[in-house]
């Protein structure tokens, strides 16, 4: 999505600069919510105020109301024949195979340390074995990397 | 299903989602399942079919729930609900917190939280791994190992991860090539 963004916002209407994206993409790493959706958001409303962000938005998300709409229309009709089934099987081996590839370029990123091998596994088992939601997951994630910054501070 | 509770619903998914459209992906799992919306099978469908179409997958995902529950109003409840989030907080942020991301506090939390993420990502792929290449229901209720390992199943999936790994082509070749030969050899 990055690259597409630098070319129209940056490039071509020169909206805002390469430097004021990057910002924007950052905080909408940071922020709840998805990145994609965040960034948009943030050029709308420095484009324009509420009104920017709004539309921002909504641009963002209507060619995917558009096409999910269409394609369960027709997959709807065609998800119980026979010949649909099978496509479906081999449909799930693709979705695995991309699903762990995520997993993998994930690990890399944000693995760096013991700590966060360990928030990894924890929130894996919670909700993979646990049963847990992963909502409060995120919640004490975010407060474990709170605290460890705490207690680091209070060292020095 | 009220199309009240799925805008609240998405709503509540979009405010936990902290990084890409995968990553609400857990969470919409979680959601799914607890309230029988669909079968663990019919959530991959979902997400092969978001992975293939233009548009942030978490997006696709909430308006395909969205619909198969309540129609046209139910895609666009869930899907705003998702994004509501999204704009109250940026445009909060934009106006009076604009450098948050340089905030050591944000920065320590996201540290933790990063990580954590992708643990919640590794059960989406555990579960869809445990039921499309190796079932493990199956297995469990069988005990023959035949279940557990097909081969033509996992010569399919080393063909689609090798093939995959070398050349990183839009997710929607793997997917439509993945349903051809599914055709032809189950």
């Amino acid at each position: 999505m990055l690259p597409i963004l630098d070319r129209e916002l940056v490039e071509k209407r020169k909206w805002v600069t390469e430097e004021e994206l990057m910002d924007y993409y950052a905080i909408g790493q940071s922020t709840p919510g998805i990145i994609a959706i965040n960034t948009a958001t943030f050029v709308g409303f420095k484009k324009a105020g509420i009104p920017g962000a709004i539309a921002a938005t909504l641009g963002m998300i209507s060619p995917s109301l558009v096409i999910i709409i269409l394609i369960a229309l027709f997959l709807g009709n065609f998800a119980e024949a026979p010949l649909m089934q099978k496509a479906l099987k081999g449909v799930n081996i693709a979705v695995s195979v991309l699903l762990i590839s995520s997993v993998w370029k994930f690990s890399q990123k944000t693995l760096k340390d013991i700590m966060g091998v360990l928030l990894c596994l924890a929130a894996f088992i919670a909700v993979g074995f646990g049963g847990i939601s992963p909502i409060p997951v995120v919640a004490l994630s975010a407060g474990a990397g709170i605290l460890r910054f705490l207690i680091g501070k209070n060292k020095r | 299903m009220n199309i009240l509770s799925l805008y609240l619903i998405f709503f509540k998914i979009g405010l936990f989602t902290i990084g890409g459209g995968l990553a609400a992906l857990p969470l919409l799992q979680n959601e799914a399942l607890r309230r029988n919306w669909f079968s663990q099978a019919e959530f991959f469908h979902m997400v092969a079919v978001s992975e293939s179409t233009p548009g942030p997958i978490g997006v696709n995902m909430a308006t395909y729930v969205g619909w198969e529950n309540a129609g046209l109003l139910g895609s666009l409840a869930a899907t705003f609900g998702l994004v509501t989030p999204s704009v109250i907080i940026i445009v909060i942020v934009a106006r009076y917190f604009f450098h948050i991301n340089e905030k050591p506090l944000v920065q320590s939390a996201l540290s933790g939280l990063r990580p954590a993420v992708t643990g919640l990502i590794a059960t989406a792929a555990y579960n869809v791994l445990t039921v499309a290449v190796f079932p493990l229901q199956n297995f469990l209720e069988s005990g023959l190992w035949g279940d557990l390992f097909d081969p033509v199943t996992i010569l399919l999936f080393v063909t689609i991860a090798v093939t995959y790994a070398k050349w990183k082509a839009h997710p929607i070749f793997y997917i439509a090539g993945a349903a051809l030969a599914g055709m032809i050899l189950f």
